[in-house]
């Protein structure tokens, strides 16, 4: 599986109406610590066909990031049956981000 | 990786770490890096790096950090993307447990680096990603048009004040001497911006907050006067704490925790080197850093060629 880039118009049905957890990943691509965790929400994607990954990009998804109250990046939450159950901020590694998830 | 024994284990994967891996593989150590997450360390915060030699254009940090690893791959650096629970430094060979694998190696160049130092104020870290942040670069832009502040008065505080009076409404600075100890290239641009405002002689005292920050009391460190400040965003830059929790008690440290070692990066154990922020040192630059990495390889590569005499 391939990460998933989320905009106002798929939001709803790729993340509110996915069956899976979702985890998602607001981002931008200036932001060093987003750009560091890119490499990991790949190989999770890869990985864990039972985990849906979603990113956002706050400069062209403002609306969906305040929202999600976003005030830093990368903000990552975790969605189950479109609630969100988890949530952290900042650089994490996989297995931290693995965690959030179950 | 199990019963290999390295020649040097790295600790760390920003730039004294990395460079530290390079020399070492090109002197033909065989070396590891262990890193959490990727390369770059602190760089990766940074949006544009200007005092980094060889880059009249500037450079941001993450791709400094991505270059400085590829550089040290190219040339057989192994890369271990682990994070390390612990190290026994006096072992023989020295043993580093990680998440992933057991590291044995008989050097072990500590390159962990620091963090962001925090005010020490009651809901600190509950307003984290609240109004409250430690990165400007990063976090800046959701405060277009806002009110701020940024508690500090070094390099870091400084660019991250001119950052801020580009896109935000007000910005006030926080300081608790009465002049800037940032480099003089900061002073002028800062002086003039018409939205900036000092409040010198003072230090925050508590945050407020109504689900996310509302603003800060400072008070003066003089006469203990009090001010409320209404604001959206704090940024705190008030320097950096050594990552030298899992070197404790092994290696001698410095009152601040930092590792003690002078410029030949050799610690107080034998075979043990600091490279980096984490070192005693005068300067704290990535240009220092990446300095002390390649000392470092010199001084393993002698303690091996000594220790199998």
């Amino acid at each position: 599986m391939f990460v998933v880039y989320v905009n106002k118009e798929n939001f709803e049905n790729e993340v509110l109406q996915s069956e899976k957890p979702v985890l998602l990943d607001f981002y931008a691509d200036w932001c060093g610590p987003c750009r560091m965790i890119a490499p990991v929400l790949d190989e999770i994607a890869a990985e864990h066909p039972e985990y849906k990954i979603c990113k956002i990009n706050v400069d062209a998804e403002g609306e969906l990031a305040e929202k999600f109250g976003v005030m830093s990046i990368p903000s990552l939450f975790v969605l189950k049956n479109g609630e969100v159950v988890n949530q952290t901020l900042g650089a994490q590694t996989k297995a931290r981000l693995l965690d959030l998830l179950q | 990786m199990s019963d290999k024994i390295y020649d040097v284990a790295v600790v760390g994967g920003g730039p004294a770490g990395y460079t530290a891996a390079l020399y070492a593989t090109r002197a033909g150590l065989d070396t590891v890096l262990i890193e959490k997450l990727s390369p770059g360390g602190q760089m990766t915060e940074t949006a544009q790096i200007d005092n980094y030699p060889g880059f009249p254009e500037g450079v941001d940090g993450f791709t400094l950090g991505a270059n400085m690893q590829q550089g040290a791959v190219r040339f057989g650096a192994e890369t271990l993307n682990a994070e390390v629970l612990s190290l026994n430094l006096t072992a023989s060979p020295k043993q580093i447990k990680t998440d992933t694998a057991d590291i044995h190696a008989k050097t072990v160049i500590l390159a962990t680096g620091a963090t962001h130092r925090h005010l020490g104020v009651e809901n600190e870290q509950a307003l984290v990603g609240r109004g409250l942040g430690y990165c400007a670069a990063c976090d800046g832009m959701f405060f277009r048009g806002k009110t701020v502040a940024v508690v500090g008065g070094g390099n870091s505080a400084a660019a991250d004040a001119l950052y801020l009076s580009r896109i935000c409404k007000k910005v006030y600075v926080i300081h608790r001497r009465d002049t800037l100890r940032a480099t003089k290239i900061y002073h002028e641009p800062l002086m003039q911006a018409q939205n900036v405002a000092f409040k010198w002689n003072s230090r925050v005292v508590e945050l407020l907050a109504e689900g996310k920050l509302t603003g800060a009391v400072i008070e003066s460190v003089g006469d203990g006067a009090r001010e409320t400040l209404a604001l959206d965003g704090l940024f705190i830059s008030i320097g950096r704490t050594p990552a030298t929790d899992l070197v404790k008690g092994q290696v001698a440290l410095d009152e601040a925790g930092y590792v003690v070692a002078d410029e030949t990066t050799r610690t107080s154990l034998g075979g043990v080197f600091a490279v980096g922020d984490v070192r005693t040192k005068a300067l704290r630059q990535i240009v220092t850093a990446t300095a002390d990495g390649a000392v470092a390889a010199h001084f393993a590569e002698e303690y091996l060629t000594q220790a199998c005499k």
